[in-house]
């Protein structure tokens, strides 16, 4: 049999692979190759999300995209001795990758390119659908692109869930100029990784994003504003803003139009609350990242006091999408007002983590044990926290919960940006509340006596509660305080910091001392009680 | 000096500046009052005489939205916003009181109180003991589980100045002084340094205000609220920083 002749092999160049060691395989990959004569070209893509199977290796057959995976460079040799290049079969195949569960059941709208191109190929992109979205805004009146992201229902994807397209009409309706538009891909939420894995894996397509709202919103100048954690996205993303003005795709006269726009890239300060908007255009200022206080809003008085489009990245890589398909496909998919899809991360104890992009409406049971496949440790599920450190915690009886910003908001908590993190029977819920009042204490940006005072003094409450002297006097002053940061705060980090503390206080009393959910319905009246 | 020139604006400080839009009604209480647009719920509610306390807000500097004592609620708006940092609308309807309000007024002053001096409350006549009297809360209760807390009560004094002092005990962090150096005298001096509980007051780059660019024009002295800066001139026996409150 003769050697297969142009091969393409893939292997991931998102930072979580090559920290599991994918660049050490596609080396290895292209050392073996040389040294066998194979013809044989190695692609770095992006991830498709499924981390367990990191470093996951493809090769595509007759157009046929075949996975191996997780891929040591040990296995390298034998992987090629077993006919990778034919798709043979070996211990780690995985199949056709499309049929891979876990990915053939998501619905990749704004993922769809994620893992499948060479991030850095524009040929890729454009052979992917790249800029169909931009192609057609061009050929709209502005006010017309913002009533397509109106009419799909898209709803901000950093934390708020504001609709996109309110935000955008109120930049377009502004006389103020220059106009900006803003991504914020500082992603400070632990546990998320999914403006990442699109930076890293699709970068043209929030360059296409950003273009599009340009036009909608009549804006000359973007900033991407990247944490300084994430030193490959800012690479992947620099490159890309450098190639696409060459082809047409950024700078003066934008694929013949008559839109100038162009782009770049800022790194963060580090800071947590450098990810809320209007700190995040302090710090684009070059000022110390402190929260302004709204109104004004940003939209109106924004980056240098201009109107101003802040978006979360991954609001933005789903607006090429509903340009290229119409707001109307969008929001066919999704429940009640939570349009569309959500890419929801999956983190913490749970045996299949990554990324994974369903229709609002499917269930938290269903992600983490339909999608996650239960906790990595085999132990139960005891807390599952959804939407970052802010976020509340949820109990193994809430499990049945939709994925639905209201309905998730009705069982009390908040769906942010997207992130879950689950905890097995091990975990100490008083140590978690504590956690979050100390986040709250480490991240704060001092500016208001709430958040500046309050969460050290939370977590001095905290502590005092799980010692127990004067546990009732304790618990009442810990609620009182919720409300101060909650109702009080200037910005939502104060504000929300009572999620995580209340839900896990109502949902797990036994860990601090104060009875038990299940064998005690009313707990609040065993509180006053104690003591 | 400065206190008598502050004691003569206190009974004027609406806590935002004047502007000069075109008039606008709203309600404050039930009260109708006309304001031009531009101006600060805090100010149209300080005209209709329904005084909200206050403390990082003077009518000589521009809104900051820090300490949340101003907050009041608005018709039809979720939340309770901040009067100084929330512009009035035509048909506003503001309430500056209920059980909510004073609820978390008090939860910001305990807060305060939690990082004071005191030995320095009883007999003060800062602008700080006018918002305690207006808020109802003086001191925290002997048993208060916000006593013994993390606190700033042995952090610096700053006596290099010759004409004041900074005390950071009894800072309450409001940025006043340093907004006043730099809007009313445009010479940015002084910032805040560190970050959440740990910030304060920090003169130049980490320096003595004497070492720091200051100019002596007092401007922050006349703004501090809470007599963390106070003329040297008031204390003839020399400063002596009063009891650190709660052991
Ligand atoms: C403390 C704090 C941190 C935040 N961090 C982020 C972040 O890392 N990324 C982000 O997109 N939004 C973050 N947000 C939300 C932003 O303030 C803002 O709502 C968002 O960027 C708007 O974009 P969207 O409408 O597309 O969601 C944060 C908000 C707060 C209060
Ligand atoms: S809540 Fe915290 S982070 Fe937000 S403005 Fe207040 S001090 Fe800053
Ligand atoms: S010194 Fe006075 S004016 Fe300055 S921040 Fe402290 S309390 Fe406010
Ligand atoms: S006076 Fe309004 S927040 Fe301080």
């Amino acid at each position: 049999m003769s050697a297969p002749s142009n091969m393409r092999v893939f292997v991931p160049c998102d930072a979580l692979s090559i920290a599991l060691g994918a660049d050490e395989v596609a080396d290895r990959l292209v050392a073996e190759a040389a040294s066998r004569s194979l013809d044989v070209t190695v692609v770095r893509n992006g991830s498709h999300g499924l981390f367990w199977l990191e470093p996951m290796v493809e090769v595509e057959v007759d157009g046929v995209r075949h996975a191996y995976g997780p891929i040591d460079a040990d296995d390298v040799p034998e992987l090629l001795d077993a006919g990778l290049l034919e798709a043979g079969p070996h211990r780690t195949s995985l199949g056709p990758t499309h049929s891979i569960p876990e990915l053939e059941r998501q619905t990749r709208l704004t993922f769809a390119r994620v893992g499948v191109i060479d991030p850095r190929s524009l040929d890729d992109y454009l052979a992917h659908g790249g800029f169909d979205g931009l192609r057609r805004a061009l050929t709209m009146a502005p006010g017309d692109v913002v009533g397509e992201i109106e009419t799909s229902g898209l709803r901000g994807r950093g934390g708020a869930a504001f609709p996109t397209g309110i935000k955008w009409r109120t930049v377009l309706g502004a006389p103020a100029t220059p106009k900006y538009v803003v991504a914020n891909a500082d992603e400070g939420d632990s546990g998320t990784f999914a403006d990442r894995m699109v930076m890293e894996g699709d970068p043209f397509c929030l360059i296409e994003a950003m273009a599009i709202a340009a036009h909608a919103v009549g804006a000359s100048h973007g900033v991407i504003y990247c944490r300084s954690e994430y030193p490959h996205a800012i690479a992947t993303l620099e490159y890309c803003i450098d190639v696409a003005p060459q082809h047409g795709w950024l700078g003066s006269g934008i694929a013949g139009s008559g839109l100038d726009f162009d782009i770049e890239v800022r790194v963060g300060a580090g800071a947590y609350i450098c990810g809320e908007e209007t700190s995040m255009l302090e710090s684009i200022e070059g000022k110390r990242g402190m929260v302004r206080p709204k109104p004004p809003l940003p939209a109106l008085e924004g980056l240098y006091g201009k109107p101003t489009v802040v978006n979360n990245i991954i609001t933005l890589a789903s607006v090429p999408w509903i340009l290229a398909n119409g707001g109307a496909a969008y929001s066919a998919h999704g429940v009640g007002r939570s349009s569309g899809t959500l890419p929801v991360q999956l983190a913490g104890n749970i045996r299949r983590g990554g990324l994974v992009e369903v229709p609002f409406g499917i269930t938290v049971r269903e992600l983490i044990e339909g999608y996650g496949g239960g906790t990595a440790s085999g132990r139960p599920a005891r807390a599952v926290q959804i939407g970052g450190p802010l976020g509340a915690y949820f109990h193994d009886g809430q499990l049945d919960t939709v994925l639905d910003y209201e309905a998730i908001a009705a069982a009390g908590g908040l769906l942010g940006h997207g992130g879950v993190v689950v905890f097995d029977d091990t975990i100490d819920m008083a140590a978690q509340a504590r956690f979050a009042m100390e986040f709250c204490a480490a991240e704060s940006c001092g500016k208001c006596t709430p958040c500046r005072i309050g969460s050290t003094r939370g977590v001095e409450l905290i502590d005092k509660i799980v010692i127990g002297e004067r546990r009732s006097a304790d618990v009442a002053q810990l609620e009182e305080l919720c409300d101060v940061l909650e109702h009080g705060s200037l910005c939502a980090l104060g504000g929300l910091t009572p999620y995580p503390v209340r839900s896990a206080m109502q949902h797990f009393p036994e860990d601090f001392g104060l009875g038990d959910r299940n064998s005690d319905q009313n707990f609040e009246q065993k509180v006053g009680e104690s003591n | 000096m400065w206190s008598e020139l502050r004691a003569l604006r206190d009974g004027v400080d609406l806590g935002t500046p004047p502007r000069d839009g075109e008039p606008v009604t709203l309600s404050v209480d039930g009260v109708p009052v006309t304001v031009a647009a531009g101006s600060s719920v805090l100010l149209a509610a300080g005209i209709a005489g329904c005084t909200v306390p206050k403390l990082c807000a003077t009518d000589t500097l521009e809104p900051f939205g820090s300490c949340r004592v101003c907050l009041v609620e608005i018709e039809g708006r979720r939340g309770y916003p901040a009067s100084c940092t929330t512009p009035v609308d035509d048909g506003m309807q503001v309430r500056t009181n209920s059980e909510m309000l004073t609820k978390l007024r008090r939860g910001v002053i305990e807060l305060y109180l939690s990082d004071f001096p005191e030995g320095d409350i009883d007999g003060g006549w800062s602008q700080l003991n006018d918002t305690l009297d207006q808020v109802g809360v003086h001191r925290l209760a002997d048993d208060h589980p916000y006593r013994s807390g993390a606190n700033h009560q042995s952090g610096v004094l700053d006596l290099s100045n010759p004409y004041f002092l900074f005390d950071q005990a009894k800072c309450i962090v409001c940025s006043r002084c340093v907004r006043a150096c730099e809007e009313i005298q445009g010479t940015f001096a002084l910032t805040i340094g560190g970050r959440g509980f740990g910030s304060t007051v920090v003169a130049g780059q980490d320096e003595s205000f004497l070492d720091s660019d200051c100019v002596s024009c007092g401007a922050c002295v006349q703004a501090c609220p809470s007599d963390a800066l106070i003329e040297k001139s008031l204390f003839p026996g020399g400063y002596e920083r009063a009891d650190s409150r709660q052991a």
